[in-house]
């Protein structure tokens, strides 16, 4: 069975008195091909997933297996050709000082491909974006355009599972759309396994087949999406999210 | 005045900001009219539309060199462009507070809450202060902090979100002014939180009369939450609607910001993408007077 | 520049246009672009440009020294010695041995320009690795070369460089070594600070998750960003190399007599400081003059430099 799986995933920060367990025993898999959500509010632990996966959080214990392969303590670049993520703020992860052109060549370089230039081309086509924006800097791009970036610094390498942690929180509803869209359109197109982080139902629940509910660390809940659309939750906080999140309705929880 | 029954706590007559850059004025909120009775009224905006100016304007918190002008910002009918910064400063938190995005920016990280919400009071009613501490006392509960004594003499640190925007709830709320304007006061809060902060505001407006400019980029929380709302749009306002009609508004912007929102209840293959018309840049700002 | 760039860029009065360009089509005209608009913003700022011509006028100078100068600075004439400012042929007047002190001002901009250079190269280098490395890598390199640098910032400067010239013997390029060792310190702190708040943000992330290693992403997405706050930190600092050069001159371990070194021509004025006040003062104002101008293209770089104010 390939794709991710995780099996009694606990992440921590610090040691002794101070340790934070960020998640608490975390078990879910997701086949290749699919788009899993995880769902939560900040703090929950579903980003530290992520970087557990990734190797950027290292104080970790359990399996997780990528691909088949039981990931250690280090990842090596044959992973990183595999599984490549897009974070949340675009406007924080693009080097200021670094042009598009500049950002593409050297992942590209780094993952060692040769025909860098038409890569970099043919990558900024598949996000939406014309050469034109090849040799822009972050500060010369809107929101929009840098996550469009980011995305194509993550495609570079051709991996086959994308981690998306809250890819589109940070951009205006109307540019949300257009990044969830090429996010469509590029899983469609290239088979990918999609893992994504969000706060927002209705964006998780347009993205993805099914989803885990997070809350102070814990798996409370994995449901498919007719079930969350459907508000059939089993769970009380699943429960309590869907209503939150359908807007604001008077006096039904001050006090 | 048009109604003289329900007369309006805030007129805004042809408002503009402008920023001159090397490259021209650039003009963030060009000129935009509206009124405010004791109602909640929603600007909502994309990012860049002037949503956030508009508030800081009204209260002539424009950074230099933006300039504020306009034919008229009335408050109850005394023009407040026509005051000193020194009579302005009389006006802001004491007639017209404001709350900010993110609490922890708002509050000063070395003073006790307390003793800050006490000093908000303090300047504006030069009360004693066993009553100053008595009414933060009072403010802490009426906004739902259980325990108003702990949160008294903790430091802005030791609170989550929605505690500190609950505070900074309370210290606006203190001076007890006519208008609050919330830029954007939830949007760093957790969907569970919000409802209860927005509960809380909701509750204080409406028992105290006042009146509240609820900006936001949340079409359906504007939608649910206020009384009417103004659409921007490039520092113009392109729609005013009635706010439980504002999923019938008809302003192509306004349909396309509905429409380019994933819908819980409603999957969809693809979300509808906003096409911009250069036209809605040039069409003249919709009033939105009563 | 390759051949499309000249073919794109358009060939009369459009260069400002091409320069001011959003959409950049080559590297080059990307670099260009942006060094454009911060010569702009640079030159928006009137104290920070009066500060660069003068130490433009200050290179010029060092420059043509042999060429303006009206007089060998080296040549004694003991005649016609202490002759006040304004005195025929000598617009500064003459020290103790008679020598014109025009002349010795101007080769002396070569003396403190040599010393400003080189600790502007030294000092900031080492202060860059040392910080950086330290600031990445973290846990016991950390400790260690932290602890260093806390051992070097322990010590007066001066003291710290008398130490030193007196150790490796006094020179000129002795004082410029003693000097780039006692000033690296500072740097390596603030270059430790901004890699402790860089390493942390998304963008690091994102390349590591490319399998870059820690040489790469230190040399290359680190050390663009440290930089511009080293510069602005070493423009400020160079008044204070300039007073240390000064004073190790002064104090006689620096240039040795006769070169026109502008510390030791004041230590050498102060023997008739009451009776002849220009042989130590012309001096004096040279070093406040160009430790002014310094301090001033410092300010105006840090608005300029600052990712915070130029990154948005």
């Amino acid at each position: 069975m390939s794709g991710i799986i995780l099996k009694n995933v606990d992440v921590w920060f610090g040691h002794g008195a101070n340790r934070v367990d960020a998640v608490k025993n975390a078990n879910f898999a997701v086949p290749l091909g699919e788009s899993f959500g995880l769902v939560g509010e900040s703090g929950s632990g579903k980003s530290t997933i992520l970087r557990a996966i990734t190797g950027l959080a290292q104080t970790w214990s359990g399996t997780i297996t990528i691909d088949g392969k039981a990931l250690g303590p280090t990842r090596d670049s044959e992973f990183y050709k595999t599984v490549q993520m897009v974070f949340q703020d675009p406007y924080a992860s693009l080097h200021p000082r670094h042009t598009v052109d500049q950002v593409l060549s050297e992942t590209l370089s780094l993952h060692g491909f040769n025909n860098v230039e038409e890569r970099i081309e043919k990558l900024l086509l598949d996000v939406g974006l014309g050469p034109s924006f090849r040799f822009r800097y972050p500060h010369q791009l809107s929101g929009g355009q840098r996550q469009r970036v980011a995305i194509a610094r993550a495609l570079a390498p051709e991996p086959r599972i994308l981690l998306l942690d809250e890819p589109t929180s940070a951009l205006d509803v109307s540019v949300q759309a257009e990044i969830l869209n090429l996010l469509t359109d590029l899983r469609a197109k290239r088979g990918l396994t999609f893992l994504m982080v969000s706060h927002d139902l209705s964006v998780v629940s347009h993205m993805c087949s099914r989803m885990a509910v997070m809350q102070n660390g814990h798996i409370v809940e994995i449901l498919s999406v007719e079930d969350m659309r459907a508000q059939n939750a089993s769970h009380e906080y699943t429960q309590h999210l869907l209503a939150s999140s359908l807007g604001f309705t008077p006096s039904e929880a001050a006090q | 005045m048009s109604d003289p029954s329900k007369p309006n706590l805030l007129e805004v007559e042809d408002l503009w900001v402008r920023f001159p850059t090397r490259s021209g004025v650039f003009d963030a909120v060009r000129g935009i009219s509206f009124s405010l009775g004791k109602e909640r009224l929603g600007i909502v905006g994309e990012s860049g539309s002037g949503k956030s100016m508009t508030g800081r304007a009204i209260l002539r918190l424009i950074r230099k060199p933006g300039r504020v002008e306009a034919k008229r910002i009335a408050l109850e009918g005394q023009d407040l462009m026509s005051l000193s910064e020194k009579e302005m400063r009389a006006v802001r938190g004491y007639q017209i507070s404001m709350i900010m995005q993110d609490p922890k920016f708002s509050l000063n990280p070395v003073l006790k809450v307390g003793k800050q919400i006490m000093e908000a009071y303090q300047v504006h009613t030069k009360g004693s202060a066993a009553e100053a501490r008595q009414k933060t006392l009072d403010m802490l509960e009426a906004v739902a902090i259980r325990d108003p004594e702990r949160v008294f003499n903790a430091y802005p640190h030791e609170m989550s979100g929605g505690m500190g925007q609950r505070v900074m709830i309370a210290m606006m709320m203190i001076p007890d002014p006519k208008i609050l304007i919330a830029d954007e006061p939830t949007s760093a809060l957790d969907v569970s939180v919000q409802s209860q902060v927005l509960d809380i505001m909701d509750k204080l407006v409406r028992d105290r009369g006042m009146g509240l400019i609820f900006i936001s980029h949340d079409l359906n929380l504007v939608a649910s939450f206020c009384d009417r709302v103004l659409i921007m749009y490039g520092g113009r306002v392109v729609e005013v609607c009635d706010a439980d009609k504002l999923h019938e508004a008809k302003h192509p912007y306004t349909r396309g910001l509905l429409n380019s929102l994933p819908q819980l209840d409603q999957p969809r293959e693809k979300l509808e993408v906003l096409k911009r018309d250069p036209a809605w840049r040039d069409e003249p700002s919709v009033s939105g007077v009563l | 520049m390759s051949q499309t760039d000249l073919a794109t860029a358009p060939q009369s009065n459009g260069w400002r246009a091409w320069l001011l360009s959003d959409t950049p089509t080559s590297r080059r005209h990307a670099k260009l672009a942006s060094l454009y608009q911060s010569w702009l913003q640079f030159r928006g700022n009137p104290m920070a440009m009066f500060g660069l011509m003068i130490l433009v006028g200050l290179v010029l100078m060092a420059a043509f020294a042999p060429l303006i100068s009206p007089y060998d600075p080296f040549v004694q004439e003991l005649g016609n010695r202490l002759q006040p400012p304004g005195a025929e042929g000598h617009i500064l007047g003459t020290d103790s041995l008679g020598r014109d002190l025009l002349s010795r001002i101007i080769y002396g901009a070569r003396i403190t320009l040599y010393i400003v250079t080189l600790v502007a190269i030294i000092a900031p280098l080492v202060g860059l690795l040392v910080g950086t490395v330290a600031g990445y890598t973290g846990g016991f390199i950390d400790v260690v070369l932290m602890r260093i640098t806390d051992i070097f910032l322990a010590f007066p400067r001066l003291v710290l460089a008398l130490a030193f010239v007196a150790a490796l013997g006094a020179g000129i390029e002795n004082a410029v070594l003693a000097i780039s060792l006692t000033a690296w310190p500072p740097y390596a702190r603030i270059a430790r600070a901004e890699t402790l708040t860089i390493r942390n943000s998304d963008y690091i992330h994102a390349v590591r998750l490319q399998g870059a290693g820690p040489m790469r992403i230190i040399t290359k997405h680190i050390w663009p960003l440290c930089i511009s706050s080293l510069i602005i930190r070493v423009t400020l600092d160079m008044a204070g190399i300039i007073l240390v050069a000064a004073g190790l001159g002064f104090l006689g371990l620096g240039a040795q007599p006769p070169s026109p070194e502008w510390g030791a021509m004041v230590s050498d004025g102060r023997k008739f400081i009451l009776d002849h006040w220009w042989v130590a003062t012309i001096p004096g104002l040279a070093i406040f003059i160009v430790s002014l101008a310094f301090n001033l293209l410092g300010d105006g770089l840090r608005d300029v430099l600052d990712p915070k104010e130029s990154g948005e």
